[in-house]
């Protein structure tokens, strides 16, 4: 068991810090970037997160010049409820969900992310912004204790979905796959574009965080519930060590996307879908869809590629998969491992509703019973 | 006829006795079987909806409804069958382990699929020496009473558009209440009008009947069928299908459709006939 005072100090002795310090020592002033009393002027924006599958109002194309965006992560440390029969983890989150929000701000732009450790929590937090340039993605200067707060402010000098999330020292893995991932959207200030140069734009985002689990389970093969964040850890790592999740799941939760819950889009509509991991490959599909336009490396200065059945995300990233909806339907949007989709949770629906394209599609003939010739 | 009455009630008298001692003929020793509280569903006729998918002109409509009359009523279980009753099962050999999410002995075995609830069935019949078998759908349906959700879709014959039907029955069994998949402790969801409990909860209950696709002419008379045994109907919240093979109903589901929560077991007991009377008492007296 990790005890908070262990997780406060323990970990604060040794080689990882040393490490820490001597990586934001490292960090070189960029000297193409205005002094810090120009970027004081700059223009700012507050902006209220919004929890995912959706994300907050923001335009596609920056209007003006750049200005400095504030955002707010509050983390909880808190029980929840990650699949239907009531399997309960002892959670970590920025700002109560999993994932995390997703910040989008444009090319430029300055981020200015306040990140609050309130002092009901057992654990230290940070965050590592893979958006950010220096001192680990700002980790090593955002660690904040129980009753702490730091801010932080980068640049968001490259143009893409980025994944962001928690890394204190000795126990990143663990905050990460016990849900402290959330994605940033650096949109280029002109707005997305085709391989052409052409522009993209989008009618809705679905922002799809996928995450896998490590639940211990008991001598009855049972799932374990622990009363504390420090008393689920021992237990938890050795599973994590197996490498073998017992949940994939989208939005925190077996069936989180499914049922009530279901995404809903028109045909005709465009939607920009962003699927972000942040520790494993996932290969998202769109069952009866296909991407567009595909951001495959999330990267939206690169050309996407086009007409993809399935795209890959690396663990430690996040892609962008533009489709714009041709027919009705109840359309299934999986990890087409489709073990981990069927089996294990990573499973969306998005019922789209509109006019059947006949000439796409037809039945030419129901089931019945086989002609004899 | 009037010969044999003496020995009916004879016999009968002997069953009686039989029960009241817990022990059956063929039992297996070695697990009680728990007595289990009993539902007289009572004679009564109902419109039923039929099971499975109809085509009409090619394109899909809701079943047609049937009157269905029970002349005798039949009597079935008030309260599925527990984690308890179903482990005694397991440890005589005679049924396998199930792979539910249940955490009380009290709370509804899940994670069955067919040929564990025919398992089941078999091992009970054995246990009392009495017939238990799992309902047909139409059983289940008039037992439901109020609870049984029609699963007609109501829409007008679309034919330009087949979305409009797989969306409407998406939405119909989305239902609006949160979903909670996990067990509950046996009597949860009340009871019906007809005193059965839990019945249309979050625990599926295996039907004996079959799968089938038909065709049905303008005046909605079935033209053919095509029937799949290995597919049977479950009773629940939604009427389901599922493999016979398929314990856990999430797996089983279909990628865009809503499966059902658990699969679980509630089993009809058949009024004992002149014929088991006689083999128990034979069975008695042969034994004695």
């Amino acid at each position: 068991m990790l005890t908070r005072r262990e997780a406060l100090f323990g970990t604060m002795t040794g080689a990882a810090t040393a490490a820490l310090l001597t990586a934001v020592a490292a960090t070189p002033a960029n000297a193409a970037q205005p002094p810090l009393a120009d970027v004081g002027k700059l223009p700012r924006e507050r902006v209220t997160l919004v929890s995912p599958p959706f994300v907050h109002a923001h335009e596609q194309v920056a209007k003006g010049g750049p200005k400095i965006v504030e955002f707010q992560l509050t983390v909880k440390e808190q029980p929840m409820v990650i699949d239907e029969d009531g399997t309960v983890m002892q959670a970590m989150t920025y700002n109560g969900s999993i994932p995390a929000p997703m910040m989008v701000v444009h090319e430029g732009d300055y981020v200015e992310l306040t990140l609050i450790n309130p002092e009901t929590n057992e654990m230290p937090h940070n965050i590592d912004c893979h958006a950010a340039t220096g001192a680990l993605g700002g980790a090593a200067l955002t660690e904040v204790n129980p009753g702490e707060q730091a801010t932080l402010r980068f640049k968001a000098t490259r143009a893409g979905t980025f994944v962001y999330h928690c890394a204190p020292a000795g126990m990143i893995p663990w905050h990460v796959v016990a849900g402290m991932s959330g994605t940033i959207m650096v949109l280029p200030r002109d707005g997305l574009k085709d391989e052409n140069g052409k522009p993209l734009r989008y009618d809705r985002i679905f922002y799809i965080g996928e995450n896998e689990f490590y639940i211990p389970r008991d001598e009855n093969g049972k799932y374990k519930s622990y009363a504390s964040l420090g008393e689920s850890y021992d237990d938890t790592l050795k599973v994590m060590r197996g490498l073998i999740p017992t949940h994939v799941v989208f939005n925190g939760k077996v069936g989180a996307l499914t049922g009530d819950n279901a995404l809903k889009a028109n045909v005709g509509e465009t939607v920009l879908f962003v699927h972000a991991q942040a520790n494993r490959d996932t290969r998202p599909h769109l069952i009866g869809g296909h991407g567009d336009h595909v951001w495959e490396l999330g990267k939206f200065n690169d050309p996407p590629a086009k007409n993809l059945e399935t795209w890959f995300i690396r663990g430690g990233s996040a892609g962008a998969a533009l489709y714009t909806f041709r027919q009705p339907g109840v359309y299934a949007y999986v990890n087409h491992n489709l073990i981990e989709a069927a089996e294990l949770g990573a499973t969306a629906h998005i019922m789209v509703e509109g006019e059947w394209d006949n000439d796409l599609m037809a039945q030419v003939s129901a089931p019945a019973p086989i002609a004899s010739l | 006829m009037r010969l044999m009455i003496p020995t009916m009630i004879g016999a009968a008298a002997a069953a009686t006795a039989l029960m009241a001692l817990g022990t059956g003929p063929r039992a297996t020793p070695q697990q009680p079987v728990s007595p289990v509280a009993m539902v007289a569903v009572q004679p009564g006729s109902f419109d039923f909806r039929l099971p499975g998918e109809y085509l009409k002109a090619n394109w899909p409509v809701d079943a047609p409804k049937r009157k269905v009359t029970f002349d005798r009523g039949f009597v079935m279980m008030k309260y599925q069958v527990s984690l308890a009753d179903y482990g005694a099962c397991v440890a005589d050999g005679a049924c396998e382990a199930h792979e539910g999410a249940s955490r009380s002995a009290d709370a509804p075995v899940t994670g069955v699929n067919y040929r564990d609830a025919t398992a089941y069935a078999a091992w009970l019949s054995r246990k009392t020496g009495e017939s238990w078998r799992l309902p047909t759908d139409k059983e289940w349906a008039f037992a439901a009473a109020e609870r049984l959700r029609d699963d007609a879709l109501g829409l007008p014959q679309d034919t330009a558009n087949p979305a409009t039907r797989w969306l409407a029955r998406y939405a119909a069994e989305s239902g609006t209440e949160a979903r909670d998949a996990e067990p509950k402790p046996r009597g949860h969801f009340g009871e019906n009008s007809k005193g059965l409990a839990d019945i249309a909860g979050n625990v599926w209950d295996w039907t004996t009947t079959c799968y089938q696709r038909a065709t049905v002419d303008a005046e909605g008379k079935v033209e053919h069928s095509t029937e799949n045994c290995g597919v049977r109907v479950l009773g629940g919240r939604h009427r389901s299908y599922m493999s016979t093979f398929i314990r856990d109903g999430k797996s089983g589901g279909c990628a865009a459709g809503l499966a059902p929560d658990n699969l679980g077991i509630r089993l009809v007991r058949e009024p004992p006939t002149l014929l088991s009377r006689v083999t128990r008492l034979w069975a008695t007296v042969a034994g004695a």
